[in-house]
């Protein structure tokens, strides 16, 4: 359905069919413009077209110069600090010498390479950068501004859409997230079946691509589930149903039809494979939204499937056990309720949106907190993300606190944010603790990361030391002593 | 789900009720060797604090209570005052009359629902009492009510009597949205733009004023017409003669100074600007003229007009003397103000009291109740809250919450009595009448529920 706006004025003075729609909405709330548009309105609305276009432009204007600074290169060494290396004990006095965007040194006895730039560490703490597994950082700039929003593809289908084409690196969320000391998330497409492919990136650089740790990560699935609203697998949805064996049926239903569809991807694989050995046979078409499914299918990189309760994520367990899907959960409420059949099936939970109420008035009031530690306890593979948009993801190491709150050990609720999502997403040799060898992602603090009174004091990414500014810090810089 | 949800609930509600009556039976509570943080005059180790019908008596080292005295230890443990709200919707079952854009004869009064699940939640995170206002739907909305929660008992025992009454302004985006989506071929409701807010504003207080007039003449028997009345202007006219507090919801730093500059010309203060993500840019302005801002602590970027919204707003506003609250405007986010208030600390460096006063004392200060709570002083309500481990650190949490000296919420209660709500609940759902349609039940009545529409989306609350 479309919708006309900003132009009821043009409507009221009667002129209505002079003008054309100076823009259109679609269902998604997504601005088009109109090829015609500026032949044929007025100067006045005109005028107002250019104030939007320079007030978005404004925006990234500003944006753009407060993350265009890439920070500095070159050998650091973070001296005489409290090093929480988070994989093995804490060092109390130590040193980490970083170069070449690694981290090359660590210990309580490591010398200083001639030439490194010194950071007395004396009171602080070093750690490594936190990750937020379950963001759509960079896809959502203002949550109630739909220009600014490219989280949900149309359609229910689009295992093509890749999360690393919309990623805005100048998005005012990157700098404000990773001062914070969150250096790394993963940010992924929503709606639909097949959202589309989550990308992981580091929060710094002027380009996706300098972004980017692993462009197509994942595949995001909403794993179909019993729902009395209707909806769900296009082509096949169908009239909310009254009554719960249908439900369930049509659940079942719609989980066949997403079977089917990686059979014929699995198909389509072989044929063009087949093609590609054998010119001689008929040429396939290319089919964009299955070839994208080919690599996930084959468990070559996982399928992130959202489900929060026991029975749907029991349903992704069954869904994946004997194929070769690599099977991850995001969301998870109450995946440690199904934790016999995840470690059977060595699937990982990436536990999102610990702030939510309890979906139930009679859950637990504090059902959501201990979730957490319910999956450690059980011995299931986990990390704790905030399932954010973008601005609030920053409140990542105060969710893993909440959780360190209601059961989780304080140990546990930092690898919670570190070293876990590091080895979900395929990165623990790389990222998520303080190792020889490891990226450069590290933050030194003056307290506690997790604590919210805390402040960050120095930040690198891909050993690079970046500025600690925000807009935030520059609109308070601006307006702080005003009188 | 829903109904067996419904059933529980009531039934929980019993239950609760039940156990709390046998604890509160005890009028005098001595809290033993807690560090009390009071709010008001500062942080006291190795303390006691004595409660003697619902009143805070003594604060003290080694205190003697009477021999039938409920004594808790409270040894490692941190006491602070009940946490104070100044922005919410809870256990309200209408938060929006939208027809019109002036609404100042609704009452939030007449929409309570003290069964709300979200209260005991909220006394879970240490929350004791709020202000619970009209939406933001109107330029003028509804008359707030200011209550307590105490929880399982008659709703009547919620409002504060003696608070002062007050009313919800809105200013901005969400006055002029219900123009954003209209149904095809309606009519737009003014006002459609920031213009036309401050103009629905003036122009209820012109209409306030004259009413007041016809009123002051016939008291003076200049007169003998009585004038009728006027549920609209009667609460608008308590504004002008400074007997009913305005919480004004608004973002932009502009449209708050006009809306004081309209309050300069009428004669009244603006009690509260509410969210008042951008008040860091007329500090100075609003420091002059006595008024508070209840904010959020660092919530931003959900729209356009919360784009310049800074985590640093309630330092900027600290260091200029502004009476600063932190509010949640949420069911989820009323949960975790102890840590909102943290971080306060950390953006800006507001001193440790003045940041625990910001979800205490300040926001009391805000609704005129700050007489009988918001801190721990001698003759003030026993409205206390025991925490684990320092309330601003990520690992406290809530272990007991009181109001007026009687234990709403006790941790350790809730967790001994799960497994016998557990058990419970299995025993409804084999019942034929819980039982899903299509899996041999029967199709029960639909308990009414929360309509989501009406709830403050776009503010930042409640947007899970």
């Amino acid at each position: 359905m479309k919708k006309e706006i900003f132009n009821a004025e043009t409507r009221r003075r009667g002129d209505f069919k002079k003008m054309k729609p100076l823009m259109h909405t679609d269902s998604q709330g997504y601005f088009m413009f109109q090829s015609s548009f500026f032949k044929s309105f007025s100067a006045s609305l005109r005028l107002c077209v250019v104030i939007i276009i320079l007030a978005f432009g404004v925006f990234a204007q500003s944006d753009g110069s407060q993350q265009n600074q890439t920070g500095k290169a070159g050998t650091f060494a973070i001296t005489n600090a409290r090093i929480v290396t988070v994989s093995g004990a804490v060092i109390e006095n130590g040193t980490v010498v970083i170069s070449n965007g690694k981290i090359s040194g660590v210990g309580g006895s490591v010398s200083v390479p001639a030439g490194a730039e010194r950071i007395d560490g004396s009171g602080l703490s070093v750690y490594p950068g936190m990750i937020d597994a379950g963001t759509n950082l960079g896809l959502a700039e203002i949550g109630a501004a739909p220009a600014t929003i490219d989280v949900a593809e149309t359609g229910d289908m689009n295992s093509n859409s890749k999360a690393i084409t919309a990623i805005n690196p100048h998005s005012s969320h990157v700098n404000v997230t990773r001062v914070n000391g969150i250096t790394t998330v993963l940010s992924m497409p929503q709606g639909g079946v097949i959202s589309g492919q989550a990308a992981v990136i580091n929060l710094n650089g002027s380009t996706q691509n300098e972004m980017a740790i692993v462009p197509a990560f994942g595949l995001i699935i909403n794993f179909p589930r019993i729902t009395l609203g209707g909806g769900g697998f296009n082509p096949f949805a169908q009239q909310a149903p009254v009554d719960f064996s249908e439900a369930l049926k049509r659940r079942d239903q719609r989980i066949e039809d997403l079977k089917k569809l990686f059979r014929d991807a699995e198909n389509y694989a072989k044929v063009q494979e087949a093609y590609a050995k054998d010119k001689n046979l008929p040429a396939p078409t290319t089919d964009l939204k299955m070839a994208a499914l080919t690599p996930y299918i084959r468990g070559e990189r996982p399928i992130i499937f959202t489900a929060e309760r026991e029975r749907d994520i029991r349903s992704v367990t069954k869904f994946v056990a004997g194929t070769r899907i690599k099977g991850i959960i995001m969301g998870g409420q109450e995946a440690w309720k199904a934790a016999d059949e995840l470690k059977k099936n060595n699937i990982a939970v990436i536990y999102t949106n610990i702030y939510n109420l309890p979906v139930r008035d009679d859950d637990a009031y504090d059902y959501l907190f201990e979730a957490p530690a319910k999956l450690a306890q059980a011995g299931v593979r986990f990390c704790v993300s905030t399932g954010d948009g973008g601005a609030e993801v920053r409140d990542l190491p105060y969710q893993a606190g909440l959780a360190g709150a209601y059961g989780l050990s304080k140990d546990e609720a930092l690898k919670s944010v570190t070293l876990y999502p590091a080895q979900i997403l395929g990165l623990g040799s790389q990222l998520g603790s303080i190792e020889q060898g490891k990226i450069a992602n590290i933050v030194v603090t003056d307290g506690d990361i997790l604590d919210p009174r805390t402040n960050v004091k120095y930040l690198f990414i891909n050993g690079r030391l970046l500025p600690l500014t925000s807009r935030h810090t520059e609109l308070f810089e601006a307006f702080k002593d005003r009188k | 789900m829903k109904k067996v949800t419904a059933f529980l609930l009531l039934i929980s509600i019993n239950l609760i009720s039940l156990t709390l009556a046998s604890a509160q039976s005890k009028t005098e509570v001595l809290i033993r060797n807690a560090t009390v943080m009071t709010a008001a005059k500062g942080t006291l180790e190795n303390t006691d604090v004595l409660i003697k019908d619902g009143k805070i008596t003594r604060i003290g080292k080694n205190l003697k209570a009477s021999s039938n005295a409920q004594t808790i230890d409270a040894t490692g443990k941190f006491v602070t005052p009940g946490i104070v709200d100044c922005h919410s919707h809870t256990m309200m079952d209408a938060v929006n009359e939208f027809s019109y854009s002036v609404t100042s004869m609704t009452r939030i009064r007449d929409v309570l629902n003290p069964t709300d699940i979200a209260i005991y939640r909220a006394l879970a995170g240490g929350v004791t009492a709020a202000n619970l206002l009209h939406g933001s739907a109107n330029a003028i909305g509804g008359q707030n009510t200011t209550v307590k929660f105490k929880y399982g008992k008659p709703v009547e025992d919620f409002p504060i009597a003696d608070a002062p009454p007050g009313i919800k302004f809105a200013l901005g985006e969400n006055p002029k949205r219900t123009n954003f989506n209209p149904a095809p071929g309606a009519t737009p409701r003014y006002p459609r733009t920031r213009m036309g807010v401050m103009e629905v504003i003036r122009d209820a207080f012109i209409r306030a004023r004259d009413y007041k007039k016809e009123w002051d003449e016939f008291r003076a028997k200049k007169t003998n017409v009585q004038p009728r009345r006027d549920l609209e202007l009667e609460p608008l006219v308590e504004v002008i003669e400074g007997k009913r507090l305005v919480h004004a919801h608004g973002y932009r730093s502009d449209e708050h100074l006009n809306l004081m500059l309209i309050a300069d010309e009428f004669g009244f203060k603006v009690a509260t600007l509410q969210h008042a993500l951008e008040a860091y840019k007329i500090a100075p302005e609003i420091a002059k003229r006595g008024t508070g801002a209840s904010i959020f602590a660092d919530s931003w970027s959900y729209k356009l007009e919360a784009y310049d919204s800074i985590p640093y707003n309630g330092y900027i506003l600290w260091k200029n003397g502004v009476n600063v609250s932190i509010n949640s405007d949420s069911n989820e986010r009323m949960r975790r103000l102890n840590l909102d208030a943290a971080k306060m600390m950390k953006y800006g460096g507001v001193p440790e009291e003045e940041s625990l006063k910001m979800i205490t004392l300040n926001p009391a200060k805000q609704l005129g109740i700050d007489k009988r709570t918001g801190s721990i002083e001698v003759g003030k309500d026993a409205d206390i809250v025991i925490w684990n481990a320092h309330p601003f650190s990520s690992y406290a949490r809530a272990e007991m919450t009181m109001i007026e000296g009687e234990v709403y919420f006790d941790r350790s209660r809730d967790i001994t009595r799960r497994a016998e709500l557990q058990r419970e609940r299995e025993a409804l759902e084999k019942m034929d009448v819980n039982r899903a349609p299509g899996s041999s039940g029967t199709q029960p009545a639909r308990p009414s529920e929360y309509r989501q529409e009406d709830l403050d989306e776009a503010d930042g609350g409640n947007r899970q």
